[in-house]
């Protein structure tokens, strides 16, 4: 796997002059992704924070080809670039080698985008598509999506008189696209930059579709200081909250198991979306929430080194 | 030399597409247009051209795949109906507003609820203000010739706008007739080499296609669609006037029949037009002056060509295979009444529904057009502004 001090001579596609907050990790992992390339790269981009934060014309941050359609849509659309790319390269018109990739954060990714998605994975098309996961639309100010966490407090899921915050469990999105039966699929986390790195070579060096699952703290959605977006998403990965593994052709593998797996509480204190779960009163919620995680851990550990 | 066949609309939609040999087709099944993608992936399986399909699953994601592609430097295109025009909706308007000039081909069909998979208008009609070319075609050939045509006419400099052409449902699309074919070579060399001014493909000058677009820029890009748009007239022309050298098949924006003289006048698009023409004979032959104007290209809308040549009418009507719900008439009938309205002296207008769901417009309905007409010109009164016809009383 390349070295950091190779890294710093690669091309930064993205940045410097983006619009994104202070300390979202948004635009860190899709440079720690680009930076895996080690061809050219051209992206898409959903709509969403990063797609905003990057874009307001007549500026751009990116320093590389890059299209944003709609919101639902980034599978579609970066597989209709790759489809032209091939038609014309089999014509002979193109020579160059190109990798493509589509970001879209967990709206566009886990609810509105997933039919564009699913569609382009089991089209076997070349491309790696990333969720940067920040559990909510935060673009649009917060709200609650299919992979906000339980009973995390959001905009159209706020923890109220009688609702303790979101009373669903997130989906989960990684094995919904394992189930494409893709080659390579991935979850990982930017406080790691080895991980998403090392995972990033893997994904563009696969002959089809690869996907990164990437989570993707938001200070704003999650009540945290802006300095803690990469030290949250640590606490998310060693309380298995967010476990890492990888499935490659269809084996799956955990990548990271932590040495003393932290009780779910470490993770929850840090955020003001579930200040309400740390009342006394709220204490089966907790563990309601600690049952589940272990639950799913379990499972991935029992799996670890099988073919799904 | 020309090949003359026995094709249904469809088999010819798809015949000009192999022709026409785009570098990406994007495209879902739908009732009445299936059959084009079926006779087109069949090229493809059969190695007859070089086209990458793309079978999507869903007609978003055909467009979207459409934009795609061709932000990313080639020609792309696609063919669509009804509900699957209304689920691209969205981002019909992200390939107007990105200048990228994809063709489409619309087998005009009702819009669901009920679900009815026969002809009507609703669906293009729908559309007619997302910034695409609208070009509509009255019968097979029609809708061969305005396919091979579109291409040059989106991909003009100074328009780059995205083209969609537009034919019946089952009238056209499932009935055979007699179609005069191009040559392959006659085609390539017709739609020639595509050659983009902004590639995403271009790694030497990399570029953003769809940045985000605020109150100080946003609607400066729109006006320039409103510009581009003015360029498409002379852009169908210089296509058309191409066309016609090659086939002999003479296009303008819109085609008139016995309207120099007629003292009443059906304006209409598509199929509906071959029927009115018959009508306008049979009225001739009863001493009515009558006069049929077909529109070709509704978007843009050619005004003052409309307004010019209506300006001697003493009675029109427009016949809408499309309801505006809750309007004084559809679509066609607004665009040709803001089009006449300050004519010094302004014919009568009524206006009529007709059609809709796949409904036949009978030879009877157009002469009972025409006796209405008769009798607002005789009177000068319009004693009913709109209605339906060809529906239960």
């Amino acid at each position: 796997m390349v070295t950091l001090k190779e890294l710093t001579h690669r091309y930064d596609g993205l940045g410097p002059g983006h619009r994104l907050c202070a300390g979202c990790a948004a635009s860190i992992v899709a440079r720690q992704v680009l930076l895996a390339s080690d061809k050219p790269v051209i992206a898409a981009s959903a709509t969403g924070c990063l797609e905003v934060g990057t874009t307001i014309y007549p500026y751009s941050a990116w320093k590389i080809p890059w299209i944003h359609n709609a919101f639902e849509n980034a599978a579609a659309t970066i597989t209709g670039v790759e489809t032209m790319y091939r038609a014309l390269k089999k014509q002979g018109k193109y020579k160059e080698d190109v990798n493509f990739v589509a970001f879209g954060g967990d709206g566009g990714t886990y609810d509105i985008g997933i039919q564009a998605l699913s569609g382009a994975l089991e089209r076997g098309h070349k491309f790696v598509y990333v969720c940067y996961d920040n559990e909510a639309y935060m673009n649009t100010g917060i709200q609650r999506s299919s992979a906000t966490p339980f009973r995390a407090s959001t905009t159209t899921c706020p923890a109220g008189e009688v609702i303790p915050g979101k009373p669903q469990h997130r989906k989960d999105l990684a094995a919904i696209i394992a189930a494409h039966h893709i080659p390579y699929v991935a979850q990982c986390s930017p406080h790691n930059w080895r991980d998403v790195v090392g995972k990033a070579e893997k994904a563009f060096a696969t002959d089809g579709p690869a996907f990164l699952n990437i989570l993707s703290p938001c200070h704003r959605g999650w009540r945290i200081p802006m300095v803690d977006s990469l030290e949250i998403a640590r606490v998310a990965v060693d309380t298995c909250f967010w476990p890492l593994y990888e499935v490659v052709d269809g084996k799956l593998k955990i990548t990271y198991k932590p040495k003393e797996k932290l009780p779910l509480i470490e993770w929850l204190k840090m955020q003001g979306r579930y200040s309400h779960i740390l009342k006394p009163e709220n204490e089966h919620l907790i563990e309601e929430f600690q049952t589940e995680v272990d639950s799913e851990w379990e499972k991935l550990l029992a799996r670890d080194g099988t073919s799904l | 030399m020309k090949r003359v066949v026995a094709y249904t609309g469809n088999e010819v939609a798809a015949e000009a597409m192999r022709q026409i040999e785009p570098d990406v087709v994007a495209a879902y099944p739908i009732t009445p247009a299936t059959e084009v993608v079926q006779a087109f992936s069949g090229f493809v399986s059969d190695g007859l051209i070089q086209t990458e399909m793309m079978t999507v699953e869903s007609e978003h994601s055909a467009m979207s795949a459409c934009v795609g592609a061709a932000a990313a430097g080639g020609r792309a295109m696609t063919v669509t109906a009804a509900n699957g025009l209304a689920l691209m909706w969205e981002i019909l308007y992200c390939a107007s507003g990105n200048r990228l000039p994809i063709a489409m081909t619309v087998v005009n069909r009702a819009m669901s609820a009920p679900i009815n998979i026969h002809c009507d208008h609703s669906d293009s009609m729908g559309a007619r203000d997302s910034g695409w070319i609208q070009i509509y075609s009255e019968n097979a050939q029609e809708a061969y010739d305005n396919l091979i045509m579109a291409l040059p006419i989106a991909e003009d400099k100074n328009v780059l706008l995205p083209i969609m052409v537009c034919f019946d449902g089952f009238i056209i699309s499932h009935s055979i007739e007699r179609v005069e074919l191009l040559e392959d070579k006659e085609v390539k060399d017709f739609v020639g080499e595509y050659k983009p001014q902004f590639a995403l493909l271009d790694l030497e000058h990399p570029k953003t296609f769809g940045p985000l677009d605020l109150q100080d820029y946003y609607i400066e890009h729109k006006r320039q669609q409103h510009e581009a748009m003015k360029f498409v007239p002379d852009a169908v022309l210089a296509s058309a006037k191409r066309f016609e050298a090659l086939s002999g098949r003479k296009y303008g924006l819109i085609e008139t029949y016995k309207l120099d003289d007629a003292d009443v006048a059906i304006v209409v698009l598509n199929s509906a037009a071959g029927s009115t023409r018959a009508v306008v004979d049979k009225m001739r032959e009863q001493g009515i002056k009558a006069g049929l104007l077909k529109i070709r290209m509704f978007r843009p809308f050619p005004a003052e060509l409309i307004a010019q040549s209506l300006a001697h009418c003493k009675a029109i009507a427009v016949l809408d295979r499309c309801d505006s719900f809750g309007a004084q008439g559809g679509p066609v009938a607004h665009e040709v009444r803001s089009a006449i309205c300050n004519l010094p002296k302004v014919p009568k207008v009524i206006q009529s529904v007709y059609g809709l769901g796949g409904r036949d417009l009978n030879i009877e309905d157009i002469v009972d057009v025409f006796g209405d007409l008769k009798k607002v010109a005789d009177t000068g009164k319009v004693e009913k502004v709109f209605d339906y016809i060809t529906v239960r009383s």
